[in-house]
């Protein structure tokens, strides 16, 4: 298996293409076909994640490959993954399948269409993780715009095109000026090349080769596409909309996926290669981030909207997951890594739920629910479980991250800290709350007597995610363990600015 | 063999797994039985433990057991760690032989109810959560127990999910008890920055090493004092004990287990626990005992003029946790845990006979004020709840009187006059709210409308019989641990305290001067024998009150709520903390995130700014796309233009 990464990465690819031979005459080939492919993808995508070697600190299972090669530049097809990538794409894996397997019934127009851009979205997000060329980086990071742009255009709500619109646009603005910082780094240290393990040595060996301006700006210009991703607070309003219009499945791979790209950019590109801006700067995202885990959990509590509401929740936690980062310490790192993890199960899971009732009585409006638990005892004890989940109770998978990131923050600035465990109390709030009115009291709308419990597909799609919930909140080292060489590489970095910055201090 | 003591949480475990996923296809017998054998074998293990441990010599009496590593981060690692020494045998013991009757009198309590298996399994998921809370060997293991049992919490007393006020009182619960988990995580965080651990043997070992600060303001001081806020929202203080009688909506016995004996009593179990670190931080202490006193009076003040028979019972216990912190404030940590063992076993007791009681009304009644002449119904209740009375006025020779009254003593010992004061007084409410209910319930004329004009029936043996074993354990208990005084007396040592002995690791106290006292210019000798008689009269006193009041002049209660009915009113509202925590707190932060921050900052500004930037964009386009109209000719002006424009320029 000397491809396997290109093969994990390009299966749904080729799986979409099957399916345009598939007639549309007949949906559940088309259906099951899209199964298979996401299936197999995440069979591929484990493999890695057993023989993942520990002790080893660099690219593991890397890839190398000429793509363009022009007299002034060479775009490599470069590819590998280490310890802050594995778990990412070992998440991309396996939340699409159940994706797909969501859409069973939710999904009836140009059936083709959707399972093919569900399949194309998959692999590039898989690519994005994977890409250790800049440029092919930047391709994968906008070629997945294009199908969930199309997949909010189309199978989204009333008001599909604003979103889809803004959210294309949002991110587009951030992507072009990473285009530029890419073209830059590329000019000044990249020999040629756009090669980010060629870039990053060059840098390590010559620290002084990018100014401190020119690494402040350039921090800037990949930074602020991160942070759209993230999303960080203030960037963060394409987010809510994007979530109500998204169908499903949309919704799924956008919370539970797309918004760790933006902070794997960060901790991919932004800590190794501008660890000077992101120590001086370190502060100030810090405040952005609690701002918004406050301010997420605060609107979030007062959202009539479910997926509103699950959406400015995610605002708050990926502030979480910022700050993790932002406390530039080995706790705080695979805090955030864990937490980002734990988000994508978690949230995702939360727009399943919502979905499944959403699909059963079309609205998302909290006040047209209420008691649900009377008619559906099984979706109400897994929506429980990741409720709780989500507001981080031991033993499941959201507090390993929350804790981790706290002690990072409480080593780094206890005020931080005491400020972003407030966030504590305020998801406890907005979750259970929701909980409350949603499934809890009497039944009191007459529509909601009849409803059907979970279906055994639906039981299918959410048992696989309350299992990992269980599994990461009981045994964390597997994935932590693989964690550590790498955020190891990262404090190191920092930690190795900080003394070179000191010790310039000293001799002047 | 005693090596598997950590066993013990994951017996009940077992059950609630089970329970949970099968029991709608079992009958409530078998459900029943298996709830209850779990929490049976949890506690002869316990008890199989706890004997292996008095065999081991006194400071060898700490086993530990570790399970696998659950996080391990860089320098920080923190273990599945169980702990067993004599403070956590103390509470296994207690948790688990009230645990069991508990749910034996659940499955008579419970009998007509549909969720059957859900509350069983919520019961024994309940056991789990508690019994790793006590035995747990680091604080992040703790942590987990006490989040644990705060979802049980959540989730039996939001049992009857049909109600709203359920829903209502169960989310509280689990949001104020975060309010304080806020604290505690931090000192959790700052106890590993501190200590680089978070292993409570090494902790506690390394603490060794501080100095007593007295002046305050310490990095120890600063811990207690983070951790003394969980154990204020756990245990229901002020100013966090709103949610306690809230959660009285849950089945009267998730009240008994839960709010009374069990989990409100983790965050003194957790001040006892951490004892190293509190006896070094004296400022703590005095904040730890003066919450106690004023929560002790506060809740006692409330408790005199409710009417529901459970509501009652949940301020007595706040009340009653109120004297434990006073214990651990004044450093008397035996007695502090003392106290929490009797109380576990005569709380328990009187919310039983208050659930037995509710039973005879079919779930329909809780006023205490429309009952009335039941001990000729329901006889064994009657005896069973007198006797739990009894015990929690402090009559004396039962087991309250004698670990009441060794904290009061206690309290004056170290000299905290105004504290004392102020439980005493406390003492003086209890006896009267507590013989109210009595006489209200059983005793008088029976005052039951209409609807409930059959007369009452005993309820079945299954509850009977936890009444009847734990009224024993009431009577009995105390003398496990007398008050000096009385151990003298009696002939029977102190085998409490000198279990408990090797747990408290502070720094050495000077012996308090022995406190003779001087009465009306004559020395009545020994100090503690005056306060225990001082202890007797106030609670004379409240019996006599509370006799005077509801079986001889019954309208005198009329009388002197008309008289005072400024106060009267005041007490039946309790005090309006719940309105003021919602005009001051919650209202406001709602209000500001809907209206400020949502409407207002996010729709308003930020996504005014995008969008004003998508319309500023689109009109700039509709004014461009004039330029390309398609016709040569204007394309050529605009070429001249441009020739025109740049000849200009390079010839100026």
């Amino acid at each position: 298996m000397t491809h396997l990464l290109t093969c994990a990465t390009f299966l749904p690819l080729i799986g979409a293409l099957v399916l345009w031979w598939i007639p549309k005459e007949r949906p559940a080939a088309i259906k099951t076909t899209a199964l298979l492919a996401s299936a197999g993808t995440f069979l591929l995508g484990l493999v890695p994640a057993v023989r993942f070697d520990v002790a080893t600190a660099g690219i593991q299972f890397e890839e190398r490959a000429n793509w363009i090669s022009l007299d002034t530049m060479r775009i490599g097809y470069h590819i590998g993954i280490d310890g802050i990538s594995l778990w990412l794409l070992v998440l991309t894996a396996f939340l699409t399948p159940l994706a797909i397997l969501s859409s069973w019934t939710a999904i009836n127009q140009r059936i083709k269409f959707y399972y093919s851009l569900l399949l194309i979205l998959e692999t590039g997000i898989l690519g994005v993780f994977v890409s250790l060329d800049l440029i092919l980086f930047y391709v994968f990071w906008e070629v997945m715009l294009i199908p969930m742009y199309l997949l909010i255009g189309i199978w989204g709500g009333g008001q599909r095109i604003y979103a889809a619109v803004k959210f294309i646009l949002y991110t587009m603005l951030g992507s072009l000026l990473m285009l530029v910082g890419i073209l830059y780094l590329h000019r000044v240290c990249g020999s040629g090349g756009f090669d980010f393990v060629e870039i990053q040595a060059a840098l390590r060996l010559q620290p002084n080769l990018l100014s401190f301006n020119e690494q402040l700006w350039l921090f800037l210009a990949f930074f602020l596409a991160f942070a759209i991703k993230v999303p960080l607070f203030p960037l963060h309003t394409w987010l809510p909309d994007a979530h109500v219009e998204a169908p499903t499945a949309g919704s799924v791979i956008l919370a539970g996926v797309l918004l760790k790209m933006g902070t794997y950019g960060i901790l991919r590109f932004c800590v190794p290669l501008f660890p000077q801006a992101v120590i001086d700067l370190a502060p100030y995202i810090n405040i952005l981030a609690i701002i918004g885990i406050i301010y997420g959990a605060l609107v979030a509590m007062v959202q009539p909207d479910l997926k509103k509401l699950v959406a400015y929740s995610s605002v708050s936690h990926m502030g979480l997951v910022v700050l993790g980062i932002f406390v530039l310490n080995k706790q705080g790192m695979e805090g955030a890594i864990f937490q980002m993890l734990s988000h994508g199960l978690s949230t995702g899971a939360l727009f399943f739920c919502v979905g499944m009732i959403y699909e059963r009585r079309h609205t998302r409006l909290i006040v047209d629910f209420g008691g649900l638990a009377h008619r559906m005892p099984i979706f109400a004890s897994f929506f429980l479980v990741i409720t709780l989940s989500s507001i981080g109770l031991p033993l499941l998978n959201g507090f390993v991250g929350e804790f981790l990131i706290l002690l990072g923050t409480y080593q780094a600035q206890r005020g931080l800290a005491a400020l972003a465990a407030t966030g504590m109390v305020l998801s406890a709030v907005y979750m259970l709350w929701m909980y409350q009115r949603t499934l809890l009291g009497p039944i009191s709308i007459p529509d909601n007597q009849s409803l059907q419990d979970l279906n055994r597909r639906e039981r299918w799609v959410l048992l696989p995610i309350l299992a990992m919930i269980l599994v990461m909140g009981l045994y964390t080292t597997p994935f932590l363990r693989r964690m550590d060489t790498a955020v190891d590489n990262l404090v190191q970095t920092i930690e190795g600015t900080r003394d070179y910055r000191t010790g310039y201090r000293v001799q002047r | 063999m005693a090596n598997y003591f950590w066993l013990i949480p994951f017996i009940p475990l077992a059950g609630t797994v089970i329970n949970g996923l099968f029991g709608k296809r079992l009958s409530k017998k078998v459900v029943g039985l298996l709830a209850c054998t779990s929490v049976g074998l949890a506690c002869l293990l316990s008890l199989w433990a706890v004997l292996h441990l008095t065999h081991l010599p006194p400071n060898a009496r700490r086993l530990t057991h570790i399970l696998f590593t659950w996080i391990a981060s860089g320098d920080f690692h923190v273990e599945f760690q169980f702990l067993l020494d004599p403070l956590s045998a103390v509470m296994i013991l207690v948790v688990t032989f009230v645990g069991f009757w508990i749910h034996v009198y659940a499955t008579g309590y419970m009998a007509h109810d549909d969720g059957y298996y859900r509350f069983f399994a919520f019961l024994n998921l309940f056991m789990f959560a508690m019994l790793t809370l006590v035995l747990a060997g680091n604080f992040l293991l703790m942590f987990v127990g006490w989040e644990g049992v705060g979802l049980c919490s959540y989730l039996l007393i939001g049992y009857y999910f049909h109600k709203k006020s359920a829903g209502d009182a169960a989310k509280k619960a689990f949001i104020v008890n975060r309010v304080g988990d806020i604290g505690f995580v931090l000192g959790i965080l700052l106890v590993y920055v501190t200590f680089q651990t978070l292993d409570f043997t090494s902790v506690f070992n390394r603490a060794a090493g501080f100095l007593v600060e007295e002046s305050g303001g310490g990095v120890l001081t600063v811990i207690t004092l983070l951790l003394f806020v969980g154990a204020v929202g756990k245990s229901a203080q002020i100013p966090l004990y709103v949610w306690l009688p809230d959660a009285m909506e849950g089945p009267t016995p998730v009240s008994a287990l839960i709010h009374a004996a069990t989990m409100v009593t983790a965050g003194v179990y957790m001040v006892a626990r951490c004892n190293p670190l509190f006896s070094r931080a004296p400022l703590t202490m005095e904040v730890v005992t003066w919450v106690g006193a004023a929560t002790a009076l506060f809740a006692a003040t409330i408790g005199l003029v409710q009417r529901d028979i459970k509501r009652i019972l949940a301020y007595s216990t706040v009340s009653q946790l109120g004297y434990m912190f006073v214990a651990m404030g004044v450093g008397a940590f035996t007695a502090g845990m003392f106290h929490l063992v009797t109380h576990a076993f005569f709380k328990a007791l009187l919310f039983l006979g208050a659930g037995s009681v509710i039973t005879a009304f079919h779930h329909q009644e809780q006023d205490i004020t429309r009952m009335g002449g039941l001990h000729k119904y329901m006889p064994i209740t009657a005896r069973a709840m007198t006797i739990g009375a009894l015990t929690l006025a402090g009559c004396p020779l039962l087991s309250g009187f004698f670990s009441k009254d060794e904290i009061l003593w206690q309290a004056v010992a170290g000299g905290h006059l105004v504290p004392w004061i102020v439980v005493w007084l406390a003492a003086g409410c209890t006896a009267f709210y507590i013989f109210r209910l009595l006489f209200l319930t059983f005793f008088g004329e029976a005052r039951m409308g209409a609807a409930h004009a059959e007369p009452c029936q005993e309820s079945p043996r299954r509850m009977t019989t936890p009444l009847i074993v734990l009224a024993l354990f009431s009577v009995g208990i105390g003398y496990i641990g007398l008050p000096p005084l009385f151990a003298k007396v009696f002939h029977l040592p102190n085998v409490f305290e000198h279990f408990l002995e090797p747990v408290w690791q502070g720094p050495p106290r000077a012996p308090s001067a022995p406190v003779t006292v001087a009465c009306f210019g004559q020395s009545v000798g020994n100090g503690e024998g005056f306060i225990t008689l001082l202890s007797i009269l106030m609670a004379l006193a409240g019996f006599l009150t509370a006799w005077l009041f509801y079986l001889k002049q019954k309208d005198w209660p009329e009388l002197l709520s008309h008289r005072l009915s400024g106060l009267y009113h005041m007490l039946l509202n309790k005090y309006k903390i719940d309105e003021i925590y919602d005009t001051v707190i919650i209202n406001p932060i709602n209000t500001i995130s809907y209206w400020f921050l949502w409407q207002f900052f996010d729709v308003g500004v930020i996504d005014g700014i995008v969008n004003r930037t998508g319309q500023i964009m689109r009109g700039a386009g509709r004014l461009l796309k004039n330029i390309q109209s398609g016709y040569t000719r204007s394309y050529a002006a605009w070429i001249l233009f441009g020739v025109v424009a740049i000849l200009v320029y390079c010839m100026r």
